[in-house]
């Protein structure tokens, strides 16, 4: 009962404020829209006891859409706040390709002939999902891991050059960097 | 390892347990009140909760023109019931309200929502300063939350468990893992200080930018905010003692008291540093961040994790 009634908010919560991500005029209520939007999925994860991966969809998404108002001020160039905007671009093909996708996966969920519950959960979920998924190849997914964040790194730092935005110190007039520029560290 | 030394109690002492982290909170309040109050040369600082809390509820509520209201609120009222949702998972003693199997994760996935309290905070008022200061809190966001989760993980790779209940009793009868995970526990604690807008990570607050995200808060709204800084302050501090300083472990007192007593002193050096740490400017602490901070807490969950293998 009490499940039932909790689907049932999120659901609600997640497809309005899905919906709302095209209907508001502003940047930043768009991307929160989205943030709830992925909450309530979050919910509806820890619904079904998968506690692990609803609260990383949770926090995954939060953080996201905070870099994405960093990302909105560093390439927009203005306020987005203050300027109405329309959020919406290429909009048959895109409400075509949501209203089908929706179809089909709804239409999907109530056709398909679902199995019968076999077994119980086990006792730690979150053990046994990652060795669902990364089963044998648990070794090879942490040092990908690792090479992986090793190459975001690299790239930030190869395509962080100094850039005529740095700042050299209180006197404009300076040529080159007093080390100001560099951040602390490197000083 | 599954299995937990905590008992699950009925939803009804949340009320006990929302009542002491306020309890810390005023704490902090009225120790950082008598410590400003020292720094200048006078005495008391007592006096200043009641005094600050009847201005700001009586204070008329200010707003600027075309704000954003509903981003605005929802910045300044979710910093205020966060913390709350923190405690939850911290066991005090052998009680705990919510025993999830993944607590580690809730407590960060609450702290990541401060990422974007601050900078709702910041953008709904609709003003440069605030706005600037809303980033600032970004920037300094992107710096010292990577190496808070690896913090995170550490305590959690070496119970083999993501329950902050066995976290803790993983402890008990061992040395604490602030013993042997000491840049784990300071790079945690630079966490605290900067998912809580503190001392040197308050620059998106700060007065060269005329309050910053707070700029233009006034009233009940600037209260809740506030408030919310301090309760997360309290609620790491408290979160800091399952984790890294053996949770209930101690001799004579019973576990909740020393789950109080460790909350307390950690919430005080919190609060002291302060004054003693300078702001760090954002753009410089994300390369300490990355280059010196991310690097160290990497080390040291290696370091943890072959312990953890070795140990079997």
């Amino acid at each position: 009962m009490l499940i039932g009634i909790a689907f049932w908010v999120l659901a609600v919560i997640a497809v309005a404020t899905g919906l709302a991500v095209f209907v508001v005029n502003s940047m930043a209520r768009a991307t929160y829209a989205l943030a709830v939007s992925f909450i309530a999925v979050g919910g509806q994860i820890l619904l079904l006891q998968q506690n692990y991966l609803g609260l990383i969809t949770i926090l995954m998404m939060v953080m996201e859409m905070a870099v994405m108002a960093v990302y909105m001020v560093m390439f927009m160039g203005m306020n987005p706040a203050l300027m109405p905007m329309d959020m919406t671009h290429g909009k048959k093909t895109a409400i075509g390709a949501s209203v089908g996708a929706f179809v089909v996966l709804a239409g999907g969920a109530l056709l398909v002939p679902w199995p019968d519950r076999r077994g119980g959960p086990p006792d730690d979920l979150t053990h046994a999902l990652g060795l669902e998924i990364m089963d044998g190849k648990m070794l090879v997914m942490a040092v990908v891991g690792a090479v992986m964040v090793a190459t975001i790194v690299a790239g930030v730092v190869l395509a962080a050059g100094r850039t005529r935005y740095d700042r050299f110190g209180d006197d404009l007039r300076q040529r080159g960097s007093n080390g100001a520029s560099l951040g602390g560290a490197q000083k | 390892m599954t299995d937990s030394a905590v008992v699950t109690v009925s939803a009804l002492w949340a009320v006990i347990a929302g009542t002491l982290l306020c309890g810390f909170a005023v704490f902090a309040v009225t120790l950082d009140a008598g410590l400003s109050a020292r720094a200048h040369g006078a005495g008391g600082g007592w006096f200043t909760l009641p005094s600050r809390l009847a201005r700001l509820l009586r204070q008329r509520r200010r707003t600027t023109v075309a704000a954003d209201t509903l981003l605005w609120r929802v910045g300044g009222i979710g910093m205020f019931i966060g913390a709350f949702l923190m405690v939850a998972v911290i066991p005090l003693g052998r009680w705990t309200l919510a025993d999830l199997d993944v607590g580690v994760v809730w407590f960060n996935t609450i702290d990541v929502l401060v990422w974007a309290l601050v900078w709702l905070t910041g953008w709904g008022a609709n003003s440069t300063h605030s706005l600037v200061g809303g980033y600032r809190f970004l920037a300094h966001g992107l710096a010292y939350e990577l190496p808070l989760m690896f913090a995170l993980v550490a305590p959690a790779i070496a119970a083999g468990s993501l329950r902050v209940g066995a976290v803790a009793s993983a402890q008990q009868d061992d040395v604490w893992f602030v013993v042997w995970m000491p840049v784990a526990f300071l790079i945690y604690l630079i966490g605290v200080m900067g998912f809580s807008v503190w001392g040197p990570f308050a620059a998106a607050l700060a007065t060269d930018i005329a309050g910053g995200a707070g700029a233009e808060l006034s009233a009940v709204d600037r209260l809740v905010f506030h408030a919310g800084r301090y309760l997360f302050l309290a609620a790491g501090a408290a979160f800091s003692v399952p984790l890294f300083l053996g949770g209930g472990a101690g001799p004579w007192l019973p576990a909740w008291a020393w789950v109080l007593i460790k909350t307390l002193v950690v919430l005080a050096v919190l609060v002291w540093l302060r004054r003693k740490v300078p702001l760090l400017r954002p753009d410089r602490f994300m390369s300490i961040g990355w280059t010196i901070l991310l690097p160290a807490i990497v080390v040291q969950d290696l370091v943890v994790s072959v312990v953890a293998v070795w140990k079997g």
